[in-house]
């Protein structure tokens, strides 16, 4: 072994090759574009624009430029603070009346519809086959003065109650705030019982077993397991009613009257009727900013992020 | 320990109990007692109904007739929650929201125990995880989340801790260790176990007591080694460990042995082995296990003892697992006779095609009654292996 070989051929270095091309590096960008593109043109365009427009002063004659107005920001703050307040209450008051109906119906989905699943299922959606405007219209009739449900909550006393606490107006429901809310609930509640659905779905039915067999009552279990569990279901559910709600205009616009006006109303009258486009594009921003505190707030508070 | 054991008040007694879905019977009627304080198997094949049994004890399911006894209490139609009983499931069904520590601590929690500090500490040392209390369960590995679903169940010492298939998931050297980790932790605490498996293995490592369940029904019952030497059935020939089955004719008894015919030639069979009827003429199953086999060539047939029975045979096949070699042989009672050797001084001309003589103890032999499928748990082992 020790003798060299002295016919053996050197060493070469071995051409360099290029490494075989990694293919598919670029997809994940290419699966992105149109994402992207579209977000680009829909929204970050029309976001610029809008708070070019919210610093703007002119008039309508002259025409509009921009000249760092930030007073409009205030002035608009000041002005219509109370239906800022409003919305905040009637979504909040529609996201909880969404959680309290939608929950239960959820978990009976989830857990307890066996074959019937399906078909659940397909009625929480069927509404969303006909227009928001039209389902809208319809609460108009199903709340009329003197109809069926108004006469049924007269006789059974519940206006009085309602009257008292200031969400009705005498014999009326239809122009209350009280309207407004249920058309919101209405509206909405789909948005609640999906992603409810959805998380209360993943939960593994041995967790219920194993929370029975180690001493918890049936609502023990719902209360240390169960709903533990579904708080990313709570959450979204909420954040999806609850955004939406506080600048929807629809409802109060034909549910209420106008001592419900809510935000979106007034957006919506800048915008399109009195044509005030800084102070209109001033309060969509505000409405943004405080739904991204509220949000941040809330997500922080419930300790989802890992459980997201 | 069970036999210096005189209090009988804590043992499940399981009466009459069946289980039917629509016209499916998972169990049906089952008289069983586990006595207090022993580790006890479920074993039989997926489907066989030892999971719904187990799931009747620990009141997940609630049978069809029939009634379950916890020590003197009836607990037939108790929720699980009232029940002084722990389960280990299969999948461990740990709260994925709680840590380890809070996991541990949940049954004693809604028992409304309000200083679980030190229990659970000491629990979780048990199970040598104290250095995890603060962890959520997805962080551990499969076998420390094994022990979390014991050390949960095991804090609230209940009278009897109920194992589904608790080894499962885990690989196969694990698995051994684990099934030393529990034999220590229930002669540590002395609280009887209730085991369901399906590895026969498993169950004999760990068990004083199995019971072979097949389609519903208790097969047998007693001691690993009187369950492997003792078969009664088919099956549990078959299903524990390998038998050699051959079908035999009875021809004449003699003292405590019977003689038989089979093929050309005889063998014998203590008559304290055989649960079959015998009577002249009629058909019995004669079994032998693979290890208590000797395996010698032909030409040497003649240094073979006299008093043992022998079959003749050809090698078919030979498999080399290093502590043993594995031969079957093709003869003329039985196709596919297996036989374990050790390898301790190896014939080399026992070679695939040598004709061998096939020899044993007539002591090993056992008996079973011809009425039955000859190849029962024979493809259920399979089934279970490539699952």
């Amino acid at each position: 072994m020790a003798t060299a070989t002295p016919d053996a051929p050197p060493l070469a270095p071995a051409p360099a090759k290029k490494p075989p091309r990694r293919r598919g590096r670029w997809t994940p960008y290419w699966l992105l574009l149109p994402g992207l593109l579209w977000l680009f043109v829909f929204f970050a365009l029309p976001m610029v624009y809008q708070a070019s427009t919210s610093v703007q002063t002119g008039s309508l004659e002259e025409g509009y430029k921009v000249t760092w107005h930030f007073a409009t920001y205030w002035d608009a703050l000041s002005e219509y603070w109370p239906q800022f307040l409003r919305s905040v209450l009637y979504a909040g008051a529609a996201t909880i009346l969404c959680l309290v109906l939608g929950y239960p119906l959820a978990y009976l989905i989830a857990f307890r519809a066996g074959r019937w699943r399906n078909l659940i299922m397909i009625l929480v959606i069927a509404p969303f086959f006909t227009s928001f405007l039209i389902r809208t219209l319809a609460w108009k009739t199903i709340l009329a003065d003197g109809g069926p449900v108004v006469g049924a909550l007269n006789s059974l006393h519940v206006l009085d109650v309602t009257s008292w606490l200031g969400i009705t107006a005498g014999d009326r429901v239809l122009a209350t705030p009280l309207a407004v809310v249920c058309g919101l609930t209405y509206n909405f509640l789909p948005f609640m019982i999906l992603p409810l659905y959805t998380s209360l779905e993943r939960i593994d039915g041995r967790l219920h077993e194993a929370a029975g067999d180690l001493y918890a009552r049936p609502f023990t279990t719902f209360r240390k397991v169960t709903f533990p569990l579904s708080m990313p279901g709570v959450v979204s559910g909420t954040l999806l009613t609850f955004i939406p709600a506080s600048g929807d205009y629809v409802n109060a616009d034909l549910l209420g009257s106008t001592d419900t006006r809510m935000i979106g109303n007034v957006i919506q009258t800048q915008f399109l009727r009195i044509l005030d486009y800084p102070t209109a594009a001033a309060l969509s921003f505000i409405l943004m900013a405080a739904i991204l505190i509220m949000v941040t707030l809330y997500i922080r508070k419930s300790g989802t992020e890992d459980l997201v | 320990m069970t036999s210096t054991d005189t209090d009988h008040g804590g043992d499940v007694r399981l009466s009459g109990i069946s289980k039917a879905y629509g016209t499916f019977t998972a169990v049906h009627p089952l008289d069983l007692t586990i006595p207090q304080g022993s580790f006890f198997a479920l074993l039989g094949a997926s489907g066989c109904g030892k999971t719904t049994t187990l799931r009747m004890i620990a009141g997940l399911e609630e049978p069809s007739a029939g009634t379950v006894y916890l020590g003197e209490q009836e607990v037939t139609h108790l929720a699980p929650y009232k029940r002084p009983v722990n389960t280990v499931f299969q999948s461990y069904a740990l709260f994925p929201h709680l840590d380890i520590f809070e996991n541990v601590a949940f049954g004693l929690r809604r028992r409304g125990i309000k200083s679980v500090k030190k229990q659970v500490d000491d629990m979780l040392d048990l199970v040598q995880l104290g250095e995890q209390a603060r962890k959520k369960p997805h962080q551990l590995s499969g076998g420390q989340q094994q022990r979390v679903a014991v050390a949960r169940a095991l804090i609230n010492t209940p009278k009897v801790l109920l194992l589904d298939e608790p080894l499962g998931a885990l690989d196969l050297k694990l698995r051994r260790q684990m099934q030393l980790e529990l034999k220590r932790i229930q002669t540590e605490v002395g609280i009887t176990f209730v085991h369901v498996t399906h590895d026969q293995e498993e169950a004999m490592t760990m068990a004083d007591t199995v019971a072979v369940m097949n389609a519903g029904r208790v097969e047998q019952l007693g001691s690993p080694a009187d369950l492997y030497e003792n078969p009664q059935t088919t099956f549990v020939a078959n299903f524990l460990g390998t038998s050699n089955l051959i079908e035999a004719e009875v021809d004449a008894k003699s003292g405590d042995e019977i003689v038989l015919k089979a093929g050309g030639g005889k063998l014998l069979l203590p008559e304290a082995r055989c649960s079959a009827p015998t009577r002249t003429g009629g058909k019995v199953l004669v079994g032998v296990r693979p290890e208590k086999i000797s395996l010698t060539h032909a030409a040497d047939a003649g240094d073979i003892p006299a008093g043992r029975n022998r079959i003749t045979g050809k090698i078919a096949d030979t498999s080399f697992i290093g502590v043993s070699t594995q031969y079957v042989i093709d003869s003329p009672v039985c196709p596919e006779f297996e036989v374990y050797v050790q390898n301790i001084d190896r014939d080399a001309r026992l070679t695939p095609g040598a004709e061998v003589v096939l020899h044993w103890n007539p002591a090993h032999t056992f008996g079973l009654d011809a009425d039955q499928d000859i190849d029962a748990g024979v493809g259920s082992v399979d089934e279970e292996a490539a699952a």
